[in-house]
């Protein structure tokens, strides 16, 4: 069943133009694999029954990920109001995997969208104090005006595609 | 500069960045109402916001040092610089430190401000600006134009000429795609072996040094992440108490600047950050082998900010998030940009506040008279500055540390409480009640001599009047004059009220004042007209405040008796009514400036109360059956107010087909419109408002305007009449 709060959610990335696929734990690596362009890098989620599909080098080495063209990393949550995913910094580099290639697939579970932005800040608050992580609010494709009109793919992704995993 | 250069100077740049500029401002400023209109609670943000920045401003030591411990724990180290010199050196000294070939910058103000990267590269060091827009600006060299795009002057075909100048590619890139990739690829190289990342912060949090950086191209996480020492320079002011509090900032500040409702990315980092350092040369060890050994410097700049929390006037600067709505929202910032209007690195209505408190009084003054105190900025900053007051405030300063030779020329005509040094042109426009007086005591005489050769000749050498712009013509009969020898009797009034006499309504514009008296009367209110000073305002809006704040002493007065006995203040022109409502707010004690404030209304708003509780609308003239509708122009103090709604409403309610301008102002803003150095960009603002009025939907219209010096300017560049909307609808 889709909440208010995704379907909230949906509307916004609507309205950004990004692409989303509802998927359930089952299902997720075949929708996942129909998704990306090779080579894909990814990091491991921490989804219980969602692994990624082989064609997804998981714990990418620098150099392979420069040349991916496709990535997939976990999101913490989601921001139903802004169509924002939250993408946590760790140590197995999620920052920079779900940067540098062209496509970028977020995955966030349904039941981890939140309403809006003060929901946000409230997990974000007791979660930096207590582990001092770093996050990126990250909302559609990375973008530009600088070069006189709007233009994806400015030093990031050129497109966002959210795969919403269900139950 | 001189007067004649600085005329010549704006009028390069609307010519050179004018276009550019305007497209892109106007563009952000359509985005900002759009996108402030979807948040419903925008009011509580705004206040929400202030409120964190007043707070955290006041308790900034404090911050500080709860900032330190929590950069300290987490493996950082955070430095103060008290200016300049002294950030640069310490940034050389971390660079230096670990060999730093090359540095990579995302985009930051408070950089440009210290200029970082002419220090380091007397270093040997390698600058790279990895922000498309300041690597432009980088490219050719120039500063930036604009607090958050700062190659916002440049067009495309512009930007397309420096690339292929400069790299000379085997085909010549033409288009923003093709311009976007070729950096993209470019700046990627640079950051490959980088060994330092510089960044800015938005916002850094005590409790846990945490950075929020407000991004949309991601270049700003490149420079944090991929090489193994980052750097963050911000403004002691950055600070805020806690993580929670960046949320109604996060919320706000994209809106507010480019209309997003939201950047690609707000990053959130605490660092030194978990991520592994990127040597894309490794194809052999896993990211999460990796390890991120990182070094984290943390620079906070004082260079002036302390200085400003003790400054009672220029404080508010510093709650400053400098998202730019202040100049998008500028008639004069859209038409010549931050080249003209701004100092040594900030631009705009705010941008005064920066530089008189961070490079001083003469870099601030160079640019101060572009803020008109129209006051459109007001409403739209979400921390809620009163930028036009930190311009006057600014101006006041400036008037007060310059000599002026001509000072005899206006003595008599300027009774003001101001010391010597105020020039000459501002104590003229400032006096302009004076002026008045005279003009009208021997007008016709005054006005012949005044719009003579000889005159014009020597007020635009001396009062820097421009010949081209046609002067008030003085009535004989005042307003006041005229209504005193009126009978009138208003028997059982439903209420009464003062219409004030302000100084173009009773000297200039009589017949406006006319038209007032016989709406109000008809619609069954008794009137008076006291003798009430000028409001302040023409001295105000030339810095001259002490004059300003004795004639909110005066007027209050004058009043307060009235306001007693049951009488509301009706007041014609939306300038002098802004006074009432805002500024007298600094003159007057809270409780005399909150009962005028209470009691006091522009008078079609009166009109549209009075009819709203029973006033008869057949006593007012209806439009005629082939009225051809009317173009209208609220004042711009008047809309910030939140007052056209009710002339639109009156006009509706009167069967006039109302169109109205969304230009934020007309350009002509009191006396700025006449200065010599100013008339050719007020004519370019005005442009805008007359182009809107001479489409073939409003060609027809009758052109109908709130305030006087629309009302001027509209005039001058329309070869139609031009009414105030009282006297459409008096009887
Ligand atoms: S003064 Fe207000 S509107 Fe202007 S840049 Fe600063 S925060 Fe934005």
């Amino acid at each position: 069943m889709v909440t208010e709060t995704v379907a909230t959610f949906e509307d916004s990335l609507g309205q950004l133009d990004v692409e989303w696929t509802h998927t359930t734990s089952d299902g997720f690596e075949a929708t996942v694999a129909s998704l990306i362009e090779e080579p894909a890098v990814g990091v491991s989620l921490p989804f219980d029954g969602a692994s990624l599909p082989d064609a997804v080098t998981v714990d990418p080495t620098a150099a392979a990920l420069e040349s991916a063209r496709t990535s997939v990393t976990p999101a913490s949550f989601g921001v139903a109001e802004y169509g924002s995913v939250v993408l946590a910094s760790t140590p197995g580099g999620a920052e920079p995997v779900s940067l540098y290639p062209e496509l970028h697939v977020p995955v966030v579970r349904a039941d981890d969208v939140v309403p809006g932005m003060p929901e946000a800040f409230d997990r974000f608050g007791s979660e930096i104090r207590e582990h001092r992580s770093s996050s990126i609010i990250a909302t559609g494709p990375s973008a530009t005006a600088d070069m006189g009109d709007l233009v994806f793919g400015a030093h990031g992704p050129k497109e966002v595609h959210v795969v919403i995993l269900d139950e | 500069m001189s007067k004649s250069d600085k005329a010549a100077e704006i009028r390069r740049l609307m010519l050179a960045e004018g276009d550019a500029v305007e497209q892109n401002t106007k563009g952000f400023n359509a985005g900002r109402y759009d996108s402030v209109s979807e948040l419903e609670n925008y009011e509580e943000l705004k206040d929400r916001a202030r409120e964190i920045k007043e707070d955290a401003i006041a308790r900034l030591p404090e911050l500080i040092d709860q900032l330190r411990d929590a950069v300290e724990e987490n493996g950082g180290t955070l430095y103060v610089a008290d200016d300049a010199a002294d950030a640069n050196r310490y940034v050389r000294d971390v660079v230096a430190d670990n060999d730093g070939d090359r540095v990579v910058k995302s985009k930051s103000m408070t950089t440009e401000e210290l200029e970082v990267n002419d220090a380091l590269e007397r270093d040997g060091v390698d600058v790279v600006e990895t922000d498309l827009g300041e690597w432009v600006i980088q490219l050719a060299d120039e500063a930036p134009s604009h607090l958050i795009a700062p190659a916002i002057h440049r067009s495309r075909e512009d930007i397309a000429e420096l690339f292929n100048e400069t790299f000379d590619p085997d085909e010549p890139l033409e288009t923003a795609a093709e311009l976007t990739q070729f950096a993209r690829e470019r700046l990627g190289e640079q950051i490959r072996d980088a060994d330092v990342g510089m960044t800015g912060a938005n916002f850094i949090t005590a409790d846990t040094g945490t950075m929020a950086l407000v991004t949309s191209e991601g270049n700003a996480r490149k420079s944090a992440v991929v090489p193994d020492t980052h750097v963050a320079v911000a403004g002691v002011e950055k600070v805020v108490p806690s993580v929670e509090d960046l949320q109604p900032f996060v919320e706000l500040i994209a809106r507010s600047g480019t209309g997003q409702d939201i950047t690609s990315y707000v990053s959130l980092l605490t660092p030194p950050v978990e991520s592994p350092t990127v040597d894309f040369d490794d194809d052999e060890t896993p990211l999460s082998e990796r390890g991120s050994d990182r070094e984290f410097h943390l620079v906070l700049v004082d260079n002036g900010r302390m200085a400003m929390r003790e400054d009672d006037q220029l404080r508010e600067t510093l709650y400053c998030i400098r998202c730019s709505a202040c100049s998008n929202s500028c008639a004069n910032f859209q038409q010549v940009g931050g080249h003209a209007f701004g100092g040594e690195t900030y631009s705009g209505g705010i941008g005064t506040g920066w530089e008189a408190g961070i490079e001083g009084l003469d870099v601030a003054g160079e640019f101060n008279d572009l803020c008109t105190g129209c006051s459109r900025c007001v409403n739209a900053c979400p921390v809620k500055i009163d930028i036009p007051w930190i311009n006057t405030v600014v101006r006041d300063r400036v008037n007060r540390g310059t000599d002026e030779e001509f000072d005899w020329l206006v003595e008599g005509l300027t009774p003001d409480a101001e010391p010597g040094g105020v020039p000459l042109q501002k104590r003229f426009f400032g006096n302009f009640s004076t002026v008045a007086k005279l003009g009208s005591a021997t007008a016709p005489v005054s006005n012949w001599l005044a719009d003579a050769a000889p005159s014009r000749w020597a007020m635009d050498r001396l009062l820097g009047i421009d010949k081209r712009r046609e002067l008030p013509t003085f009535q004989r009969e005042t307003l006041r004059s005229w209504f005193e020898r009126r009978e009138t009797a208003i028997d059982d009034p439903t209420r009464e009220v003062v219409l004030y006499p302000d100084v173009y309504t009773n000297h200039v514009q009589v017949e406006r004042g006319k038209a007032a008296v016989r709406t109000l009367e008809a619609l069954g209110v008794r009137v008076h007209v006291p003798e009430v000073a000028s409001s302040g305002r023409a001295p105000l809006s030339q810095g001259m405040i002490a004059t300003a704040e004795s004639h909110a002493h005066d007027v209050y007065g004058a009043l307060a008796e009235h306001v007693d006995a049951g009488r509301d203040v009706v007041v014609v022109e939306p300038s002098d009514l802004a006074m009432f409502e805002r500024e007298y707010e600094k003159f007057l004690p809270e409780r005399s400036f909150e009962r005028l404030r209470d009691n006091s209304y522009e008078v079609m708003e009166y009109v549209y109360g009075l009819l709203q509780n029973g006033g008869d609308s057949e006593r007012l003239r209806r439009a005629p059956a082939d009225d051809p509708g009317v173009a209208y122009h609220s004042h711009c103090q008047q809309r910030t107010l939140g007052l056209e709604g009710h002339t639109v409403a009156v006009l509706e309610d009167l069967d006039y087909d109302v169109v109205t301008s969304d230009v934020e102002c007309c350009g002509m803003a009191g006396s700025f419109g006449y200065k010599s150095d100013y008339y050719e960009l007020s004519v370019e603002v005005g442009e805008d408002l007359a182009g809107q009025f001479t489409t073939d939907e409003t060609r027809d219209r009758t052109v109908v305007a709130s305030g006087t010096s629309c009302l001027e300017q509209l005039d001058s560049l329309l070869s139609r009449p031009t009414t105030h909307p009282i006297e459409l609808v008096a009887p």
